[in-house]
């Protein structure tokens, strides 16, 4: 589903490289997350699985296209199919909490009914319909976040990268994100976050990419320590506390 | 995407931004209108040329009593000379190039001038045998006049040789000097129209970022990214150049027609349906611009 080979990308003006020969395998369904201090390389990792970067060396295969030859034309097809979420929420404020949710279908030409029944649906998902009609401002993070949610999941993406969707919550409301987008998981659509909450990741109990300096340093999965297969990556154990055979997933 | 949508976001982007639409508007109508006004003088020059150039004769003068000395040594001009530029005249050699010619004695040349200058007090002044007797002579090609000159310039008897058409020169020079002036500051302000236009469009990407980002990665196609700020340039263009057609129309009906033709019967003017018929270029021009300058103002913006 996403498939990362040896992949090098270095910023202009940069010393050292943003990601250097990152191998990485993500499967359909997985909910992967990339942990790492500020400056790591995770969001550039994001960055190039949305293509809004290319890579200077190695190759992105995301759904079946490889990005460092999809044509400019293609990227808007192709971002179709992906859902994003940021830290900032970046929702338009003069724009209804539907309206925001709309217009993430109105701008590719959807027919107004299959609008009037996808945007209520994917509210009530996130548990907003009773919001709808409300100004993003009139609204707690936790919620704008939620509206972001629904936006990224109106067009029924297969993937969904977030970008520190927890970053500027507080730990309860940060817990109902997660529990959402578990939720979500579990419906089918793979989604990768990247984050650097460390009680989400040892609460979470899913797969763990960690970065450093551009370089995976760690991928494990957290609940069986299942080494996922990928070369020349040192398997690390997670720590006893990080075990938890209860699965509240 | 829906052409609903596109034009609500197109109206978005002009709330957003309305004083600088207004600007475009006020600027593409003043260039416009500068435009029609080039256009329409040329017209004018044209249906001048076509009307006063067929009419325009050459006219041999003869030589008369009060001819200056350096053109006519001998005096008046005597019968056998006359009968010697006529014989020249309906010959072999310039049939060919002369459509008609009439002779015209000073009694002749005498009632015309009164009749011109009534008004005037030279009439007074202007007795009959003052004037010269001419030939006046009527080209098939108005434009061969050249050939009357160096047939007859130097004869004996001939006092002078004038073309009519260095007079009307005169005036389509003027007139052409005012049409460059206008096509001048046409271009100018076509230049300013553009720029405001793009810099317009840069702002209204600017002020509109958040949408525009949210379009990206949701997915929209870069045309339709585009086309509601490409719209918004071009209706503020296009109602600049409806501006420019109704102020252009209003003028040639208003004083052209019902000024200019009245008081200058003798010449034929351009009219309304003239005017009308410069409209399609008009907004041809500001259409044109209006997408170009905007296209590439936002594709820049998208770039950057």
């Amino acid at each position: 589903m996403i498939r990362l080979e040896n992949v090098i990308k270095t910023y202009k003006g940069a010393d050292a490289p943003a990601l250097d020969s990152v191998s990485l395998d993500i499967q359909r369904g997985e909910f992967v997350f990339l942990v790492g201090t500020s400056g790591s390389g995770k969001s550039t990792l994001l960055r190039l699985m949305l293509r809004e970067e290319r890579v200077d060396q190695g190759e992105v295969l995301v759904l079946g296209e490889n990005l460092s030859q999809l044509s400019a034309s293609k990227v808007a097809q192709f971002r179709r199919k992906l859902g994003v979420v940021f830290q900032d929420f970046r929702l338009l404020p003069n724009k209804t909490v539907y309206q925001n949710v709309a217009f993430a279908l109105q701008v590719l030409g959807k027919p107004k009914a299959f609008i009037e029944t996808a945007v209520p649906d994917v509210l009530e998902l996130v548990g907003l319909s009773q919001k709808a009609d409300r100004l993003p401002s009139a609204l707690s993070g936790g919620e704008q976040q939620r509206v972001a949610i629904a936006r990224a999941l109106v067009n029924r993406p297969e993937v969904l990268l977030a970008d520190e969707p927890t970053g500027n919550l507080d730990p309860a409301t940060s817990n109902e994100i997660m529990t959402l987008l578990d939720r979500i998981n579990l419906s089918g659509t793979t989604i990768v976050m990247a984050t650097h909450d460390r009680s989400i990741v040892d609460r979470m109990q899913k797969r763990v990419v960690e970065i450093r300096s551009g370089k995976i340093i760690r991928d494990a999965q957290t609940a069986s320590y299942r080494e996922i297969p990928s070369d020349s990556i040192p398997m690390v154990p997670d720590s006893p506390a990080d075990i938890d055979f209860g699965g509240e997933s | 995407m829906k052409l609903g949508f596109i034009l609500s976001e197109m109206w978005a982007g002009i709330r957003s931004n309305i004083s600088m639409i207004v600007s475009i508007i006020l600027v593409s109508f003043v260039s416009l209108t500068f435009v029609a006004v080039t256009l329409l003088l040329q017209l004018q020059i044209g249906e001048m040329k076509t009307y006063w150039y067929d009419r325009a004769q050459v006219a041999i003068y003869l030589c008369s009593d009060y001819s200056p000395e350096e053109a006519c040594p001998a005096g008046g001009a005597t019968d056998a000379q006359k009968a010697a530029i006529e014989e020249q005249l309906s010959g072999q050699t310039l049939a060919p190039y002369v459509e008609t010619y009439y002779f015209e004695d000073q009694d002749a040349a005498y009632e015309k001038f009164v009749e011109q200058f009534a008004d005037s007090q030279a009439a007074q002044y202007i007795t009959a045998d003052q004037l010269n007797e001419a030939f006046w002579v009527n080209l098939k090609d108005p434009t061969q006049s050249e050939l009357i000159l160096e047939s007859f310039s130097g004869l004996d008897g001939v006092e002078e040789i004038k073309d009519q058409r260095s007079y009307l020169d005169e005036i389509f020079n003027f007139l052409n000097a005012g049409s460059l002036l206008a096509a001048g500051v046409a271009a100018v302000m076509l230049l300013s129209a553009t720029l405001l236009i793009a810099t317009t469009i840069r702002l209204s990407a600017h002020s509109r970022r958040r949408e525009i980002s949210i379009m990206r990665l949701v997915g929209a196609s870069r045309f339709s990214i585009q086309l509601p700020f490409v719209l918004e340039g071009l209706l503020a263009a296009v109602i600049g150049a409806l501006l420019a057609t109704s102020v252009t129309v209003a003028i040639t009906h208003y004083f052209v027609t019902g000024y200019l033709a009245q008081q200058l019967a003798f010449t034929s003017f351009f009219t309304v349906a003239d005017s009308l018929m410069i409209t399609p270029y008009l907004l041809g021009i500001g259409a044109t611009l209006a997408i170009i300058s905007s296209s590439v103002s936002i594709h820049r913006y998208l770039k950057a």
